[in-house]
């Protein structure tokens, strides 16, 4: 009997964290988004299904852009995280420890605090482009800020770390012997990488995907702090939504197609890479 | 490598356990499905209401003030010379950058009936400042409290039509929606809201992103009054404003004033007093020939106050001529209170060099004291019932959202 209950009782506390703090939101969420009304005389639930196809006709762009901007800074994550995880795995020896810890040292300032600081070293007139503007090498009106590549940039640099740390447990998995049976075998080392090292660590890749696309998608903080006019992105939309006009169906319903988008996304990503990887990765 | 653990694999695909799931979904969706209850209109109080609310209220020695960037002095003086004369000690903080977002944060704990951590606050004229007072959260204010404010408040902003009988607000400071602009970058005088659609400026215009504001800007620049405005006129409002909008740098909220003291902008809409408070010696003011917004900022008290009795005491305390003559010499607002400027002009017979002429030009600032020519161009939001209230921000809240 009380083996029968063991696994129930390990999985209680979190089931019924899941329960109260997810799962409930979610279904009030769900129910939210098919109500219509106001603040002052009430929301009521009317299976008001047009806040979907409102917001996607009003937001619809916000979405395309939110996918794309997530898509480049993942992107822009795998370029720069799988060369620095690869060093650090591989050739960084005995100071692995240090290496990882100094490429994590900045995420320990708050995350507001360093896409604000970058605002101040990206000014128009601050101290990289006003100096390059006092030598007269960019142009008066010559801006970073208020572009694509601002959040962009700010987006990769933001979710670094969720690239970084699975391709990194990925690699560091890879037994050296496997390296010595290729070379044994006569593979070059360009083949090596691409026919034993690669496919180990695309589990690592397929984790920091995941774990940087829906972030990145979904945010606002960046679009709000480095953005411009044409940067907005969804989760400013649903931010508005929800805190300056205290419309909530319409946010509710904004943040559900979003989620819907991004489901689909994942799962056409998990299709095209095999989900048996994704399981083998988790299951290790 | 070890082989995943067949029971957990089998664990996440068992239809049972998804049944399960869906079972409590509907649980939930059946929970949530009745709908949020509205809040109702309350608007008219009666004078013994006022009596129970502040019947068994006292004194506590202590006040948490929430207030716009900007709007006290650098070293609080005035709140240093409250606590001398009361003993109150005034917990003072800048956190409402925005009417809309300031009402988002205050809006489910004061639904809740909890804390919103403060017991006086400061809130626009304007949708949200009804929605507050509609919905019950603001606390009528006992007016044989205050009595400097009978005694000495502007009696043009007596009694306005956001707050009959100023029943739950009493007015902080007024100031105008104009432009600002970095004289480092602009050399042309800038007078009026078409500048903003200047191509010259693309990239370095700045607009703001609170839905009154930029529609009231809209309809100045299509010529329409914005206190007369039509649904009809806000849609041709928002096109102009679309048609704006590829020139337009960012849509701020408080920190545009940052923006075109650093250079980012160079030319954006600003409110009055921060120009000269907050920005740098190159920025300028200007009120467009179209028209400005003139606004109120008023005190009020939050229902779930802590401390209701020490926040009348210093709503009554700024209303002393001699106090808040300091207050505006910092904040360079139009004062409730036109009997501060004789302490003004005092101030400034008595100081030397750069003050002296500092005060001096605060005296005859049309922003500080606006002649009858520059009231005449200003004028506020368009009052707008629940249903129109929808319809505006449909129209106007995509606009700096870019859609």
């Amino acid at each position: 009997m009380r083996r029968r209950l063991t696994p129930y009782l390990l999985i209680l506390p979190g089931g019924l964290w899941l329960t109260a703090f997810f799962a409930v939101p979610l279904i009030m969420m769900l129910s939210f988004s098919l109500m219509e009304g106001n603040l002052i005389d009430g929301f009521a639930f009317t299976f008001h299904w047009q806040n979907y196809t409102e917001g996607l006709s009003t937001y619809g762009d916000k979405f395309v852009r939110s996918l794309w901007y997530g898509l480049l800074a993942t992107v822009a994550c795998i370029l720069i995280a799988y060369p620095a995880a690869y060093w650090i795995a591989f050739k960084a020896g005995r100071n692995k420890s240090t290496y990882l810890f100094l490429l994590l040292l900045p995420f320990f300032v708050s995350f507001i605090l360093r896409t604000v600081s970058w605002k101040f070293v990206l000014a128009d007139d601050g101290i990289f482009l006003g100096t390059f503007k006092d030598w007269g090498l960019l142009n008066e009106d010559f801006h970073v800020l208020g572009t694509t590549f601002a959040v962009v940039a700010g987006l990769a640099y933001n979710f670094l770390p969720f690239m970084v740390l699975p391709i990194y447990v990925a690699l560091e998995r890879v037994d050296a012997r496997l390296l010595e049976a290729a070379r044994d075998l006569y593979a070059s080392r360009v083949q090596t990488f691409l026919r034993v090292v690669l496919p180990l660590s695309l589990p690592g890749v397929f984790a920091g995907v995941v774990m940087t696309f829906i972030p990145a998608s979904a945010d606002y903080v960046n679009a709000d702090v480095l953005g411009g006019s044409g940067n907005v992105m969804i989760g400013n939309v649903i931010y508005l939504e929800y805190f300056n006009n205290s419309n909530y169906p319409t946010a509710s319903a904004l943040s559900f197609t979003l989620m819907g988008a991004l489901l689909v996304g994942i799962f056409l990503y998990a299709r095209l890479l095999g989900t048996k990887d994704v399981l083998e990765a988790a299951g290790r | 490598m070890n082989e995943i653990n067949p029971l957990l694999r089998r664990g996440l695909t068992q239809r049972r356990d998804f049944l399960k799931l869906m079972g409590l979904g509907v649980v939930g969706m059946a929970a949530a499905a009745c709908g949020v209850e509205g809040q109702g209109g309350k608007q008219n109080v009666t004078q013994s209401e006022v009596e129970k609310y502040w019947a068994g209220k006292a004194k506590n020695g202590r006040l948490n003030w929430a207030n716009w960037v900007g709007y006290m002095e650098d070293d609080r003086a005035t709140l240093k010379g409250f606590t001398a004369k009361t003993g109150i000690e005034v917990t003072y903080k800048e956190v409402i950058n925005e009417n809309a977002e300031w009402f988002g944060k205050i809006d489910a704990p004061l639904r809740a009936g909890q804390s919103i951590g403060f017991d006086m606050m400061v809130m626009t004229n304007g949708l949200q400042l009804e929605q507050a007072r509609q919905l019950g959260y603001l606390v009528p204010l006992d007016h044989s409290k205050l009595p400097n404010f009978a005694a000495n408040v502007d009696p043009a902003l007596k009694d306005p039509s956001y707050d009959p009988g100023n029943t739950f607000t009493v007015p902080y400071t007024s100031g105008i929606t104009g432009i600002a602009y970095n004289t480092k970058y602009v050399k042309e005088p800038i007078t009026k809201w078409a500048d903003l659609l200047n191509p010259k400026y693309k990239g370095k215009i700045g607009m703001m992103g609170d839905s009154q504001e930029l529609g009231n800007v809209g309809l100045f620049l299509i010529g329409v009054d914005p206190e007369k405005s039509t649904p009809d006129d806000w849609r041709k409002a928002a096109d102009k404003l679309r048609e704006q909008r590829p020139l337009v740098r960012k849509y701020y909220t408080q920190d545009y004033i940052e923006a075109v003291t650093k250079g980012d902008v160079w030319i954006t809409m600003a409110w009055s007093g921060d120009v000269f408070s907050l920005a740098g010696p190159e920025v300028r003011f200007a009120i467009p020939e179209e028209g400005g917004t003139l606004w109120t900022d008023n005190l009020c008290i939050p229902s779930t106050a802590e401390n209701p009795v020490d926040a009348l005491e210093l709503m009554n305390y700024l209303y002393d001529p001699r106090v808040n003559a300091t207050l505006t010499e910092f904040i360079n607002y139009i004062t409730p209170v036109p009997s501060a400027k004789g302490f003004i002009v005092e101030d400034a017979a008595a100081a030397k060099g750069e003050d002296k002429e500092l005060l001096e030009s605060l005296v005859t600032s049309p922003l500080v004291f606006p002649t009858a020519a520059d009231m005449a161009k200003l004028r506020r939001y368009r009052t707008l019932t629940q249903e129109e209230k929808e319809i505006y921000q449909s129209v106007f809240t995509p606009v700096p959202q870019g859609s």
